[in-house]
């Protein structure tokens, strides 16, 4: 039979392979970007809003940050100072609990109104009605009256401790004093709103209009939204309408919603991104090694560890829960599995708070932790009774359980199981305290151990381990009272020294952010809760060209 | 024909009707809710969300509103994209699966019925085994494998070819759609070309063929007007439902190539609990496959005169 026809396809085939070969050297994204002064960043998910008000996860929030700014802004350098922002000065009375804010007079809209600070009354007013849903609705709890108006108790929004004297005026009255309220008005929570273009498309708390689509957002950031391509790609480009217009160095930002880490690593070696979100664990040994000039490891406020149900037996003892933790070699598990330069928990708060010292009280003792098992009642472990880690489906997660199980297994001789559970399924298993230990983790919202200590207050939604002690809460509450920084953290030292002292966790590490950074990028430093200001951000032109990274 | 049609096109309404209802009831059974998140809301917040999407009301209850809306055409909104309807999601999801679907599909006819046809000619001899292993070979590499190769090797090594995103990639010579559609359509390839030499062997042997061959009809016309209308058949009745899929999108390759399609609102729309989008997918799909179906029939039809009525 013939087979002539065919040969002539599989020639032609190649030719157009060999072409395309010749064709072969475009080049990257990056370097136009950089002529043009465009950064190209990969925030993971896609943002399901970009309402300072609405949204909650953490690629929202670096969304955001360039689109709008509150009365102050972040510093470049050091999560635990800011900057003035809208407001140009401001004051407050002997035991930080009552706020002046002046805005500054160029402080406009987008839309080239000006910023008033009648605009911010209504903006609490908007995040603090309950029909709103906001999911920080109790980050504004600090002012007074603020928890009785989103309850319902009080109806008259004068009665809140927020109030404008006049156009530039605004003055905040809280429930207690809080040294750390110009730390804590840096979330989006507490960044205004444009009141005419949220009525424009809808009531005050009606949810979900199209006033954050490109073209409707007015901010009073750095940029502005130009376009938003969902599950691809939110373009903001510089706003001259900004107060600081001068300052900002970069003409765009690009954010790309990536999910894959190993499209983001592709597409940062591709050339299409300045930054990825983060580096899956088994390629961070390879650039270590490789490429130390392409990986960045920054310290994060967040902790990494297990919770433990206290209302199950027999982790109602406090000597086995300190035992599961002296039993852990931290050090093993950061060296050898997370590999991200992470540092081993020795208290709960992680270390870059300020002035808060991280406390040293947690460390690898298998005699202690054999010790205290047995004053408990399990000799060598004989009797405990078999129980399951609950983790949420991840990979990463389960060879750390696995380490965890096998230490346990060694040291205590305990035996341990591992369940994973579908990320909303393993929430619900947490939140209704059906589980007996259970991965988790803890980012630090604003730069203060509260953020981190008030999840194990009594009752507190995050709680989810059913510990509970009066003694703490009532720590907690003494603290909310102290005006003196420094009394106030010893005071906060106490509750945690307390809550360690019989844990509803077993505490791992302290967490690092592991990603690719181009080295055209500038200042980009590292920062506790990676909260970089855009406006400081610029792009080298001739920056160092790239190694070629053929595998 | 017309009657087929028309009968066809309304079964339609029963069948998305009781997809919707199973998926419906499906959906509401699974643990955790839309709005569940590591840093939980506050009861209060939860319940005005809850009121707000009419979550609160009776399972039934919301049946009936979700039917009622449907019958509309509305498919409500979307919990995860916020300022999106889910009609809205699927009206910018699906034209990106459309195109790489469609493509895919070409590339998929174009090797795997050559490939086919190819080996059936040249049974048992090396181009029937070089052929046929490729196809096992393309069965057996799972998409998640071959889209990350492709994208090094054509994007990284020979840098033609965007490795992620589809807007605003214009200086890459290669369309984004292109590395997707390839993944795609060499795996569907594999599964045409087994198709096709199987159907193409079963025809081959019949009595009209060795006639033709007798009557000195060249080999040339034997395959390509005689044996390929029969031999297709099966490669027909298969690809209604694949195209079907096809152009509806695949979560790994719009994961692996990071394109904004329709198959990954799919699957997160599950993870999420985004119920109204878990719903307008299914049934958006459902339909989908009913039309496409009726098209591989009008057309297997078409070209066996012993299928018609």
């Amino acid at each position: 039979m013939n087979a002539r026809p065919f040969f002539p396809a599989v020639t032609a085939a190649l030719l157009v392979f060999s072409l395309l070969k010749l064709n072969a050297a475009t080049p990257p994204a990056l370097e136009e970007a950089n002529r043009r002064k465009i950064l190209l960043i990969c925030e993971g998910t896609e943002p399901r809003t970009l309402d300072p008000h609405i949204s909650q996860g953490v690629p929202e929030h670096h969304i955001i940050m360039g689109l709008m700014e509150g009365l102050m802004e972040h510093d470049p350098n050091d999560q635990s100072k800011r900057l003035p922002g809208l407001a140009d000065r401001w004051e407050h009375n002997e035991d930080y609990s009552v706020w002046k804010f002046h805005l500054r007079d160029n402080a406009k809209w987008s839309n080239g109104d000006l910023v008033t600070a009648q605009d911010f009354v209504f903006s609490y007013k908007r995040i603090l009605t309950a029909t709103l849903g906001a999911p920080y609705i109790d980050a504004l709890y600090i002012l007074k009256g603020a928890r009785d108006y989103a309850a319902g108790k009080i109806t008259d929004f004068n009665e809140v401790g927020v109030k404008a004297l006049d156009d530039r005026d605004l003055q905040f009255e809280l429930i207690g004093p809080t040294p750390y309220f110009l730390s804590a008005i840096l979330h989006t929570s507490w960044f205004p709103v444009h009141p005419a273009t949220i009525l424009k498309f809808g009531r005050m708390d009606e949810r979900d209009t199209k006033w954050t689509r490109p073209g409707n957002y007015v901010g009073t950031g750095p940029f502005i939204l130009k376009i938003w391509k969902e599950n691809d790609v939110i373009e903001l480009v510089r706003n001259p309408l900004y107060w600081d217009a001068a300052n900002v160095k970069l003409n765009g930002i690009n954010f790309y919603s990536i999910e894959n880490y190993d499209t983001q690593e592709r597409a940062f070696q591709a050339g299409q991104l300045h930054k990825t979100q983060e580096l899956s664990l088994d390629k961070i040994p390879y650039y270590r090694r490789e490429h130390p000039e392409l990986i960045r490891i920054d310290p994060y406020e967040g902790a990494y560890f297990y919770r433990i149900n206290v209302k199950r037996k027999p982790f109602d003892n406090p000597k086995v829960r300190l035992a599961l933790n002296l039993a852990i070699d931290r050090e093993s598990i950061v060296k050898n599995i997370t590999r991200g330069k992470q540092k081993p928990a020795t208290g709960y708060v992680p270390p870059g708070m300020g002035d808060y010292e991280p406390l040293d009280v947690i460390h690898y003792d298998p005699d202690q932790a054999r010790r205290l098992l047995a004053e408990a009642g399990y000799p060598n472990g004989n009797g405990f009774p078999k129980f399951n880690i609950l983790i949420n489906t991840s990979q990463s997660h389960r060879t750390v359980a696995e380490a965890i199980q096998q230490m346990w297994k060694q040291e205590l001789n305990i035996d341990v199981g591992i369940e994973n559970q579908e990320w909303k399924v393993y929430l619900d298993s947490q939140n209704s305290l059906n589980y007996d230990v259970s991965r988790s983790g803890w980012i630090g919202d604003f730069m203060d151990p509260v953020t981190f200590l008030s999840v194990w207050r009594t009752g507190d939604g995050n709680n989810n381990t059913g510990w509970s002690n009066p003694e703490y809460d009532k720590l907690l509450d003494q603290a909310a009272q102290t005006a003196d920084p420094q009394k106030r953290f010893s005071i906060l030292h106490q509750a945690e020294q307390l809550w360690l002292s019989e844990p509803s966790g077993v505490l791992l590490y302290w967490y690092t952010l592991v990603y690719n950074l181009d080295p055209s990028v500038k200042n980009w430093n590292p920062l506790a809760l990676d909260d970089h200001n855009y406006k400081f951000i610029d792009l080298e032109e001739n920056g160092i060209p790239k190694l070629s990274l053929a595998h | 024909m017309i009657k087929l049609i028309v009968s066809r096109l309304l079964q339609l309404i029963p069948v998305v009707w009781i997809v919707l209802t199973v998926t419906f009831f499906l959906s509401k059974s699974i643990p955790g809710g839309p709005f569940s998140a590591e840093r939980q809301v506050t009861p209060e917040v939860k319940q005005k969300l809850d009121e707000y999407y009419g979550l609160d009301k009776s399972l039934l209850e919301q049946y009936v509103h979700y039917i009622a809306r449907v019958a509309h055409f509305d498919l409500g909104p979307s919990y995860t994209y916020q300022t999106s309807s889910v009609n809205e999601v699927i009206a910018r999801a699906f034209p990106v699966s459309l195109q790489i679907g469609t493509l895919a599909f070409i590339i998929a006819l174009a090797i795997g019925v050559t490939a086919g046809v190819v080996a059936a000619i040249y049974k048992n001899q090396i181009w029937d085994y070089l052929p046929m292993s490729l196809a096992m070979a393309g069965i057996c590499v799972p998409t998640f494998v071959m889209g990350p190769i492709l994208a090094v090797y054509f994007g990284l090594t020979l840098k033609i070819a965007p490795v992620s995103g589809w807007y605003g990639l214009d200086y890459a010579p290669l369309h984004p759609m292109i590395l997707p559609a390839v993944t795609l359509g060499l795996f569907y390839a594999a599964y045409i070309a087994r198709l096709t030499r199987g159907g193409m062997l079963d025809v081959l042997n019949q009595d009209f063929i060795r006639t033709a061959r007798a009557k000195g009809v060249p080999d040339r016309d034997i395959i390509f007007k005689h044996a390929m209308r029969g031999g297709l058949l099966p490669v027909v009745s298969f690809l209604g439902p694949e195209f079907a899929g096809l152009i509806s999108g695949s979560f790994v390759v719009e994961k692996v190539f990071n394109v904004p399609g329709l198959g990954q609102e799919f699957i997160k729309s599950v993870f999420n609990r985004d119920y109204p989008l878990i719903l307008g997918t299914v049934a958006f799909f459902a339909v989908l496959i009913v039309v496409f179906n009726l098209l591989a029939d009008l057309l297997q039809s078409a070209m066996d005169p012993r299928t018609r009525k």
